[in-house]
């Protein structure tokens, strides 16, 4: 048996692996515990069979406001390198299944940061997105100046981290932040269909767009596609290939195994 | 909480706002400006709140911005962004009913707190005037957004560059209003339009609301996503299963509210 979860409940159904932050009164502040419980139960659905795809979202009003601030400001610079608290970040980074995100309310700082890692994001009507660390003094830490460039672009991902304004969420679905806006009180379940609906695909194959999709943003065009092209050839190794294929021919549906 | 511009009720689920400088015909400053988010705000979080009504102390509804307060260092641009545009935003993410009761004069940003209200109430001594135009400056405060959904392009542009007051009659015949309402009974009338709105479904009326403003902007195949979604919502609501329960016993139904 594992330890429960102090700041996070966990459950799965349908294929979906669901996190939900729960620290509703702090609007999901991210303190060094909750972050390293998101990635301890994203490691453990990563592994977990009967979960295809993950979806993450937020109890209470708001996705996240940001990092626990009284838990850092009195931190040195020795400290913080010691610690190594953004390693948990780095884990994130290699989780292989579809992410899905469901945000509303306030985005900010280290929960924008945690949007950024999901691969798809769903967001409610009034959402509002910002990197807000320049009021403090500092700057995003966890990868917003890097995920944010290479989503949007340097113009807008320096003037939103420069002046830490608010982005709303229309402007965010017209940059490519967030994949679609739904009414709040349908954020769940929409976001829940959209996962069902990903953890009804041959696991296999989405696993492999995810990493082909993932070096698109790293490597060069001819380098990528190299690397495309083997995930393409390996996919030809499995049964859900083979079943794919034969049931079009048969025309029937598939019945995908992730095998 | 006691507030010095403006007089705030609840009562039998319609919150009335009245605006109160009654000396100034209810003209707007930053104060009074401030008051109104802060009550706007807290109708919207207030069950008991189902129903709005904005209306003015005195003979006036609201003169506008008050031109005391005006004078060349003044940025006209800022003053928007940071006072009436807020105002009018809150107020357009209200999604309740919202009623502007117009006892007398609305001009300026008066006529355009009015257009932003779901329905318009005219006492027959109201009268609307885009003034703007008298003293070289354009309709503000969200005005000719609502003006043009609501008259059209051509009526829109003739009350604002004409800038001619119009009586609550004329307003009535342009569709600006959906009822006159005689001195003699304009309190109950009121009271009673407010007190029907405050006991309909009102979580259905704030979907409706919010499809109305999202057909101007969206697609056909993206209205009609919202419009599933919107149906959805209501069809989750208790609201909605008292009315088909209601239709189905040949009885009236009791909403309450979500």
């Amino acid at each position: 048996m594992s330890k429960p979860f102090e700041f996070i409940e966990v459950y799965s159904r349908d294929g979906v692996g669901v996190i939900i932050l729960n620290r509703p009164k702090q609007l999901n502040a991210l303190n060094r515990k909750l972050v390293s419980e998101i990635v301890t139960a994203m490691e453990r659905f990563d592994q977990n069979d009967e979960v295809i795809s993950i979806l993450i979202t937020g109890k209470g009003r708001a996705f996240s406001a940001g990092a626990d601030i009284d838990e850092m400001s009195s931190n040195n610079p020795v400290q913080l390198e010691l610690l190594n608290q953004f390693a948990d970040w780095d884990r994130l980074a290699l989780i292989k299944k579809p992410i899905i995100g469901a945000v509303k309310g306030f985005v900010f700082g280290g929960g924008f940061e945690l949007a950024l890692c999901c691969d798809i994001l769903i967001a409610a009507n009034g959402t509002q997105f910002s990197f807000p660390e320049v009021n403090l003094g500092v700057m995003p830490g966890a990868g917003g100046t890097q995920r944010l460039t290479k989503l949007v672009g340097r113009a807008k991902a320096l003037e939103w981290i420069w002046t830490g304004d608010r982005i709303q969420v229309e402007e965010a679905l017209a940059v490519g932040i967030v994949n679609r806006i739904v009414s709040e009180e349908l954020l769940t379940e929409e976001a829940m269909k959209f996962a069902i609906k990903l953890a009804k695909q041959p696991p296999l194959a989405l696993r492999l767009i995810k990493d082909s999709v993932n070096k698109a943003v790293d490597y060069s065009l001819y380098e990528g596609m190299q690397y495309e092209r083997k995930n393409f050839y390996l996919l030809f190794s499995s049964q859900d290939q083979k079943e794919g294929m034969q049931a079009f021919i048969e025309k029937r549906k598939p019945q995908f195994k992730g095998e | 909480m006691m507030y010095e511009t403006i007089q705030y009720t609840v009562q039998n689920g319609v919150a009335t706002l009245e605006l109160s400088r009654p000396d100034k015909l209810n003209a707007f400053n930053s104060q009074m400006i401030c008051e109104i988010i802060t009550v706007v705000k807290e109708a919207s979080k207030d069950k008991q709140v189902r129903c709005l009504v904005f209306t003015g102390a005195g003979r006036g509804f609201c003169s506008g911005q008050d031109l005391a307060d005006v004078d060349e260092n003044m940025d006209h641009g800022q003053v928007l962004r940071e006072q009436y545009g807020p105002m009018m935003k809150q107020l357009m993410s209200f999604e309740k009913p919202i009623v502007a009761a117009v006892n007398g004069i609305a001009a300026g940003a008066g006529f355009s707190l009015a257009l932003a209200c779901d329905f318009r109430l005219a006492s027959e001594k109201a009268n609307f005037l885009n003034a703007f135009i008298n003293i070289g400056l354009i309709p503000d405060s969200g005005n000719l957004y609502f003006l043009q959904n609501l008259v059209g392009y051509a009526k829109a542009a003739e009350l604002s560059i004409l800038g001619e007051k119009i009586s609550a009659e004329k307003a009535f015949q342009l569709g600006l209003v959906t009822k006159v309402i005689s001195t003699q009974t304009w309190e109950s009338e009121v009271v009673q339009f407010s007190e029907y709105l405050a006991n309909l479904p009102t979580k259905a009326i704030g979907l409706i609301k919010r499809n109305l403003k999202l057909a101007n902007h969206l697609s056909f195949d993206s209205y009609l996503e919202k419009e599933a979604e919107g149906q959805r919502i209501a069809g989750l609501t208790n609201d909605h299963q008292e009315g088909v329960q209601a239709f189905v016993e040949k009885r009236k139904p009791i909403f309450i509210g979500n």
